[in-house]
């Protein structure tokens, strides 16, 4: 409460004008300006970490940006270029071009999508059900569930190709969404929400005559909209960004997704800098254009599913 | 009325259920018993000739020296790596809670971003970024006259190296929760401890640091759970190499089992490190039972 005011207040509290200062002979007056100072000289400092910070941060992806545009070699040069002495768009159009990658980008979204869309209701019905419906066996159910957050997935995948070499999934878009859709994160994030859903208005759509599916459909998914944005955001992200499991299950490579074909270019180009940034580029941008615009979603389901579960 | 409920409960819940049984649940035990067969390249084709070895494959692996190395290149990917990755995400996240900064959301975004992006990509990035000659690394390290370090090509740097970029990539996460603990602490416990004469390193370590306990062990198992599972950024930047330096026990899990189809071998490499997982997590509740 008291911070919030304080904040209210522009972050100005009587204590920041009360340090231990030393008390130069003009008195009261002198105090309040060396406190001053002081606060001056610390909030630069603060600000010289943050910048730092931000630079950092920041410096990998700028690199890459600029030198997908150098000509090429210019990345390869002592002392390092920062900036292309001139822009060329030619390692863009060698990838669309000579390299397919607009086919990966294809099987990327494609892959990512539907994983996002069939996992979004799969995971809504169950952690609703987990969060409102009264049933035998409810709580058990969950337990077993949450056994499954310490497993690691990587020990499951070597069955699990088998299991999809059985049923002929190797090498297809099903072989990587099928065991994306549904996800006990993803039940357990939605559980979480759907718990703050008044009963009463359940119990009102009962009444009213309405049938389970319709009561999901019209009372329910409205009122978890938000968390639904968030784990649309961070499954669509994941999803886009996985890497090993794809790697196993697509060995064609007319079904790689970008980081599959990514890595596996990185291999034969390993001396194409400025064409390897340029793909990474490409890899990139669609997931950071997605957290750009829906932060405020996404920054939600961290913060929500860490300190609730 | 209740045993509708019940029933369309059971019928909203088993698409979930069957997928994560199948998929998940059911490789998961499949996986352990896979540990104590020859299963390999000739039973793909034709896996009746699959025979029961015991334990076998893991007296293999026990008497293996490339199965140690992983053990222990995991162990200091997790065990050097997470601790650090936890304490930037913390200076990050007391940083962007100070009362006097302002613009927080901005930066916020901008230390989150490297989260966001794709594992494979920035570690290719990451790989040029290391180049010994032209990379941007050792020329700004050059300034201050660190001389040039061979990254990748060494084997004592590769990991470190793996290291610094894993922090890069992975700090904002953990901030971003550290930031949701910190804004949970009450103000007045911080105007007490200032009026007894805390300083600022006094007030961190009496109120910040006690309060963020949960916090902190949240974030203590879910890095140490992903580290243990090293894998894309090797993969990709060092091929395990040099020397195997850079070997992760899910790296050599996916080559025994999917570059040369040992995959009874690999299954109990998969085991191994789940049970590693399964202690360490209960080493952190542990840990944090006794502290409090």
């Amino acid at each position: 409460m008291s911070r919030t005011n304080r904040r209210f207040l522009g972050g100005r509290s009587t204590e920041d004008y009360l340090p231990g200062a030393v008390s130069g002979p003009a008195g009261g007056y002198g105090q309040v300006a060396s406190a001053l100072t002081r606060r001056r000289i610390s909030q630069v400092i603060l600000y010289v970490f943050l910048i730092i910070g931000a630079l950092i941060a920041l410096m990998p992806m700028l690199w890459m940006l600029s030198a997908s545009f150098m000509p090429t070699g210019e990345a390869s040069t002592y002392p390092p270029h920062f900036f292309p002495s001139k822009i060329t768009f030619s390692h863009y159009g060698e990838l669309f071009t000579r390299l397919n990658l607009g086919r990966y980008l294809f099987n990327s979204a494609l892959i990512a999508f539907t994983v996002t869309a069939i996992s979004l209701v799969i995971n809504s019905m169950a952690g609703y059900a987990f969060a409102k419906l009264r049933f035998r066996g409810r709580d058990r159910a969950f337990r077993i569930l949450s056994l499954g957050l310490v497993l690691p997935v990587q020990v499951a995948m070597l069955p699990l190709f088998l299991l999809m070499k059985n049923l002929h999934l190797i090498n297809t878009y099903w072989g990587v969404i099928i065991p994306g859709m549904a996800s006990i994160f993803g039940i357990f994030l939605i559980r979480q929400y759907a718990l703050s859903i008044p009963d009463d208005m359940l119990d009102a759509a009962r009444i009213d005559g309405a049938s389970e599916l319709r009561i999901y459909w019209s009372v329910v998914v409205p009122g978890i909209l938000p968390i639904l944005a968030t784990l649309a955001i961070w499954t669509f992200l994941a999803t886009w960004n996985d890497f090993m499991w794809p790697l196993i299950v697509l060995s064609d490579e007319a079904h790689y997704t970008l980081p599959v074909a990514l890595a596996n270019l990185s291999g034969e180009h390993v001396m194409d800098t400025e064409l390897m940034m340029a793909g990474s580029v490409l890899t990139v941008i669609p997931v950071l254009a997605v957290f750009l615009f829906l932060q405020r979603y996404y920054i939600q389901g961290v913060m929500a599913g860490s300190v609730k579960g | 009325m209740p045993s509708d409920v019940g029933r369309a409960a059971w019928l909203f819940l088993a698409p979930a259920l069957i997928l994560i049984f199948v998929f998940f649940f059911l490789p998961v035990l499949a996986s352990l018993v896979l540990s104590v067969t020859d299963f390999d390249i000739y039973a793909i084709a034709n896996p009746p000739t699959t025979r029961f070895v015991g334990l076998a494959n893991y007296s293999k692996l026990i008497h293996s020296p490339e199965f140690w190395q992983a053990l222990k290149n995991t162990f200091y990917f997790a065990i050097v790596g997470g601790p650090l990755t936890i304490a930037v995400s913390l200076a990050a996240a007391l940083l962007l809670d100070a009362r006097l900064v302002r613009f927080k959301s901005f930066f916020r975004t901008i230390y989150f971003t490297p989260f966001v992006t794709t594992l494979v990509a920035v570690a290719i990035v990451w790989r040029y970024l290391y180049h010994t000659r032209y990379g941007l690394l050792n020329y700004t390290l050059g300034h201050f006259g660190i001389g040039p370090i061979d990254w990748l090509g060494n084997p004592h740097w590769a990991m470190p190296a793996i290291i610094l970029m894993s922090v890069w990539k992975n700090f904002g996460y953990n901030m971003l929760i550290f930031i949701a603990g910190l804004q949970a602490i009450p103000q007045d416990l911080y105007d007490a401890a200032e009026i007894d004469g805390a300083g600022p390193v006094r007030r961190f370590f009496a109120v910040t640091l006690p309060l963020l306990g949960p916090t902190l062990l949240f974030v203590g198992v879910i890095t140490m759970i992903g580290y243990f599972q090293l894998f894309s950024e090797p993969y990709v930047m060092t091929n395990g190499g040099p020397l195997r330096a850079t070997t992760s026990v899910v790296l050599m899990m996916y080559e025994e089992g999917f570059r040369w189809w040992r995959m009874g071998y690999a299954a109990s490499i998969a085991f191994v490190l789940f049970v590693v997982i399964l202690i360490a997590t209960l080493i952190q509740f542990r840990l944090q039972k006794d502290r409090t």
